[in-house]
């Protein structure tokens, strides 16, 4: 048996916590660490560990059984290992497919997941999976050929086993955040004949440290001198697909490059938003020009400023 | 292999939505009751969901509902609150990050 697990260490219960103690730390951790509510890194993870260790030491049963394991150093005790069978009949809403190797050692590949499955139509069908696939806005602008790593339950002679598996998937140029992508047959394989569940690929784009991302459209912050907005003028900007010439017009703030965003059928656009950034040294020549500057404007600056 | 883009074109039934998120076609129509999910075609009352085409974010949507449903021991009433919650969390967050990127020098 590879690797313990120390259920009651990650639920923060003593030894002998009772059942309500049990109870009350695996809510406030599944609270904590669920995959749709959590800030937390690696909340996934945590979230399964947690669900594990409750779905254990929330059966008298398992977690006697447990116990003993644990009391012998976390080898089976003598005669109860190998063929020690956890006969099932507890009600779980877990997915027995996620839980560790150490888990099916322990419980044997006789545990499934229970209820969940009988109110299932079809109940041999394998689970659906689900993965995250994620792309710079560079790679999303290109498209192209990635390979996705994942874990992917087998079933192999009596239990659920985690295998490595590459998929290859082609990305259409222009992808954007939260397309997701079907595969047929790609997810957990049935049971008892029954189809395999499909596989769900979600494209994730990792945030741009220039650019932000709204569906097909491309934001950019461009610093301009002042009289670059006041009398206009010819600057060069980075798009996703190179640089470009671009005119700033007179007195304007935002300017749309049509068609400079993400690929598609319609393409989206890049914006550029021009802020107004003042040189951080002034020489005597340029002093001589603010100053007939201020001499020459006639507008106060702060005549619709209301506080 | 059989793969599929979920672009905005295509169309959930109600089977796919069920085996996406492991629940009865029951839970799929309490969601619909509760407005937690919306057909994009046919009428949204109990009786027509034969007839139910989803658009591709109903998916995730699902999921997201049947693991708070399931995980957490959640009634649908919350999860449709969690789930305007979460989306309103999301926007708030995208908006903050918006600006201050839009902002930051």
């Amino acid at each position: 048996m590879e690797g313990f697990n120390d259920y009651y260490a990650i639920l923060g219960v003593a030894e002998d916590a009772s059942d309500e103690e049990i109870k009350r730390a695996y809510r406030r951790l599944a609270r904590k660490y669920h995959p749709d509510v959590s800030d937390e890194e690696d909340a996934e993870a945590r979230f399964k560990e947690v669900g594990e260790a409750y779905e254990v030491l929330k059966d008298p049963e398992k977690r006697a059984h447990y116990d003993q394991v644990k009391a012998y150093g976390g080898s089976p005790p003598p005669g109860a290992g190998g063929d020690w069978q956890f006969s099932g009949g507890g009600f779980t809403d877990a997915d027995a497919a996620q839980f560790s190797e150490f888990f099916h050692d322990l419980f044997g590949g006789g545990f499934e997941g229970g209820a969940r499955r009988s109110y299932r139509s079809y109940q041999s069908r394998g689970e659906d999976l689900r993965a995250h696939l994620a792309l710079t806005l560079e790679e999303a602008y290109r498209g192209g050929e990635h390979v996705v790593h994942l874990r992917v339950p087998q079933f192999e002679g009596d239990r659920f086993v985690q295998r490595d598996k590459k998929l290859k998937v082609k990305v259409p140029a222009g992808v954007t955040d939260g397309r997701e992508l079907r595969l047929r047959g790609q997810g957990a394989p049935g049971l008892g004949g029954g189809a395999a569940g499909d596989l769900y690929l979600t494209i994730r784009l990792a945030p741009h440290p220039a650019y932000v991302v709204e569906g097909k459209d491309v934001h950019l912050t461009v610093p301009v001198a002042p009289w670059e907005v006041v009398l206009g003028g010819k600057i060069e900007v980075p798009t996703l697909g190179g640089r470009v010439k671009v005119s700033v017009p007179r007195g304007e703030r935002n300017l749309r490059l049509k068609g400079r965003g993400l690929p598609g059928d319609p393409p989206g656009d890049q914006y550029l938003h021009f802020d107004v950034t003042l040189p951080s040294q002034v020489g005597d020549a340029e002093l001589a020009h603010w100053q007939a500057l201020a001499a020459a404007s006639r507008e106060d600056v702060r005549a619709g400023w209301r506080v | 292999m059989n793969e599929q883009w979920l672009t905005d074109e295509v169309e959930i039934t109600l089977r796919e939505m069920c085996e996406a998120c492991a629940m009865p076609a029951e839970f799929i129509e309490a969601l619909v009751r509760h407005g937690v999910l919306e057909p994009r075609v046919g009428r949204p009352r109990t009786g027509h969901a034969a007839q139910w085409r989803f658009a591709p974010p109903a998916l995730a949507r699902a999921r997201k509902a049947a693991r708070l449903n399931r995980d957490l021991g959640i009634n649908l009433a919350g999860v449709a609150l969690a789930l305007d919650l979460l989306d309103e969390l999301e926007q708030t967050r995208a908006e903050l990050m918006r600006i201050s990127r839009l902002q930051r020098r």
